[in-house]
């Protein structure tokens, strides 16, 4: 007790001298780490906002595969639609799960970005855990990488589904998931990866794959074996089919239509329940972060 | 705070005007990467207040001292306690109490300077009600309050050297690390940088460790560690290690330089010749020499200079070569240790 007040006599008496605000940083706490996660998590959104540019150039990808794929084949793909139903429609959520794939990984560049510019060092050497730091930046890349998928969102008329406020809070609800766990990825690699050009080289080669065996261009049913088995390792499946499956459920039609276009994901035959699908993605998120975790928190 | 209850003999202050315990205290500090030694077992201890410099060329291990210091990289063997805190075993509580400017920016230039320093707030627990003020505070001594709203990228050098202080003392800490703060900047951002710290030192209750291989810098420590291939090979005031080299050079001119040289040779038993168009010796303390010079010499005295050994002549004598020499030989080395550390962080 002594020394407390002793330190803080003297601290108000230099404070009187000087003129100087005394800052006392406070007991490490869970207060303190939620708070620099919330300032990772700021810092962010603050760069994205400044970014219009970025959020422009990644709608494009996604919009080609709707409007120039979606469009080009669906002369060809209208023979196995349903009457009425729309090839764009079809491929819509796939485009969704495309526009937050694109961001999350990105978003996680931006520690490999950090640390080439040194602002990582900054974070690393606080007194905080580095887990609210890995927190703070998977939430960041989540959030982001959700509003750029909001904004295609936006254009769910232009593939004629319908804007129903549950079917919007449900498909915002699976990209914010998808988005985390991606993020979480994204963050996990770039601890270990120190090099922009080897990161972004890695995620390049990475996200095509993830993308087309996920289900987001053809339905998931009478695939030949070794694709059939590619398809259910890709975790991007496990919420395009959920995403898929909200969709066609919001659209009047037979059920023997919506079976034949968003059937459920099997393992050997087995149905697995949308739950399931979005639990296996949660549960691969949280462990991913957690890895990052580990990795960021090893001293030198 | 509460440091109480703390393990280890470093004695905490008691209350009773006791001698204050050191900000920083170094013993059988070791730090080896591979077969790499970079630092080789050093000792010393900063009292809280000073302003203690680390002089030596690229490579002698200093920011390797530094990062030991701050908690970010492990030391191979011996302790280190930054104000009262062990680095290895209480990293949080040494990390709450410093302010760290590194050699390379750290800065997010994507930020305007308030938002940087609002991030290192909330990293660093500033009470939000201060924030502001002490936001203020800060960004006034290095004078960027007018360019708080810019954009970071839009800054000099220099002003982001100056952000990065504001940036460190943004918390008060309680020691300021500052790993070559002027490197890379021109002479005249250099000397003002140089006024900042100075203003600071007057302004807040802190004691400053920086390493800097620029002679003329070290001239503004209290005290300073000469350091080469990992070891201090000397450790004072600049004025004594100065004195230790030995003597100032005296230059006079005179009415008879030959007279006077001889005159030198017979009264003071000095050996004088001329150089440079004066007559010039060395003696251990010039200035102390010249009023005996006025009252012993016959010869009617024109001028007279005294020069000091300059840190130059310091590491010179201590090392057995020039800083640059040293920093040419280093390079080498450096790089091969900063190899080491890109492929770990």
């Amino acid at each position: 007790m002594a020394t407390q007040t002793t330190e803080a006599a003297r601290a108000s008496e230099q404070a009187a001298l000087a003129g100087t605000i005394r800052v006392a940083v406070p007991e490490h706490s869970l207060r303190t780490d939620l708070r620099a996660v919330s300032i990772v998590w700021r810092r962010e959104l603050i760069r994205f906002q400044r970014d219009r540019l970025r959020a422009i150039t990644s709608l494009i990808q996604p919009l080609l595969f709707l409007l120039v794929l979606g469009t080009g084949l669906s002369s060809l793909a209208q023979s196995g639609m349903p009457p009425g139903v729309d090839f764009k429609t079809f491929i819509y959520p796939g485009v969704l799960a495309m526009s937050v794939l694109f961001t999350a990984i990105f978003s996680a560049a931006s520690i490999v970005w950090d640390r080439e510019f040194g602002f990582l060092r900054e974070m690393l050497v606080a007194p905080v855990s580095r887990a609210s730091i890995v927190v703070g930046k998977c939430l960041g890349g989540a959030t982001i990488a959700t509003m750029q998928g909001i904004i295609m969102l936006a254009l769910a008329g232009l593939a004629g589904v319908p804007y129903n406020p549950m079917l919007m809070l449900i498909l915002v609800g699976e990209m914010l998931l998808l988005s985390f766990t991606l993020t979480a990825f994204g963050v996990m690699m770039a601890a270990r990866i120190t090099q922009f050009q080897a990161f972004m080289a890695l995620t390049q080669m990475l996200v095509m794959p993830l993308f087309f065996l996920s289900g987001a261009l053809y339905p998931l049913h009478g695939l030949p074996n070794w694709l059939s088995f590619l398809t259910r390792i890709d975790p991007l499946t496990y919420v395009v089919g959920p995403m898929r499956h909200a969709v066609f459920s919001h659209l009047s039609l037979p059920p023997d239509a919506v079976a034949a276009l968003s059937p459920p994901i099997t393992w050997l035959g087995w149905p697995v329940p949308i739950m399931l699908c979005l639990a296996i993605v949660a549960v691969m998120g949280l462990a991913m972060m957690g890895v990052a975790i580990a990795t960021f928190s090893k001293p030198e | 705070m509460a440091v109480q209850g703390l393990p280890g003999p470093a004695a905490q202050p008691g209350g009773n005007g006791h001698r204050q315990p050191a900000a920083i205290t170094v013993a059988g500090l070791t730090k080896s990467y591979g077969d790499i030694e970079a630092v080789r077992g050093i000792d010393f201890e900063v009292p809280v207040g000073e302003t203690f410099g680390f002089l030596g060329p690229n490579g002698a291990g200093k920011s390797t001292t530094i990062k030991m210091l701050c908690t970010l990289a492990r030391p191979t063997s011996g302790t280190a306690r930054v104000a009262g805190h062990d680095v290895t075993t209480q990293r949080d509580l040494v990390r709450r109490s410093i302010g760290l400017v590194f050699q390379d920016t750290t800065l997010d230039n994507y930020l305007t300077g308030a938002q940087n320093l609002r991030f290192h707030a909330s990293l660093y627990g500033v009470p939000a009600g201060a924030v502001n003020q002490r936001m203020q505070q800060v960004l006034e001594m290095v004078g960027l309050w007018e360019r708080r709203d810019s954009v970071v990228m839009t800054y000099s050098g220099g002003m982001k050297r100056r952000l990065e202080i504001a940036r460190g003392l943004l918390h008060a800490p309680r020691v300021l690390f500052l790993d070559e703060p002027t490197v890379g900047l021109d002479p005249q951002t250099r000397a003002s940088i140089w006024e900042y710290i100075n203003e600071l030192k007057r302004r807040e209750d802190i004691t400053i460790f920086l390493t800097t291989h620029y002679m003329d810098e070290a001239e503004h420590c209290d005290r300073i560690a000469i350091i080469d291939h990992g070891q201090i090979v000397a450790i004072d005031t600049p004025e004594a290690l100065k004195a230790s080299v030995g003597k100032d050079r005296v230059q006079i001119q005179t009415a008879d330089d030959q007279a006077a040289i001889a005159e030198l040779g017979r009264e003071f038993g000095i050996e004088a010749a001329m150089h440079e168009g004066a007559v010039t010796f060395s003696v251990a303390s010039g200035e102390q020499f010249v009023p005996r010079l006025f009252a012993g010499l016959h010869t009617a005295i024109k001028s007279v200079s005294v020069s000091r050994p300059t840190l130059d002549d310091v590491f010179m004598s201590y090392t057995g070569k020039t800083i640059r020499d040293a920093e040419a030989s280093g390079t080498d080395q450096m790089r091969q240790m900063a190899a080491h550390f890109r492929g770990r962080r």
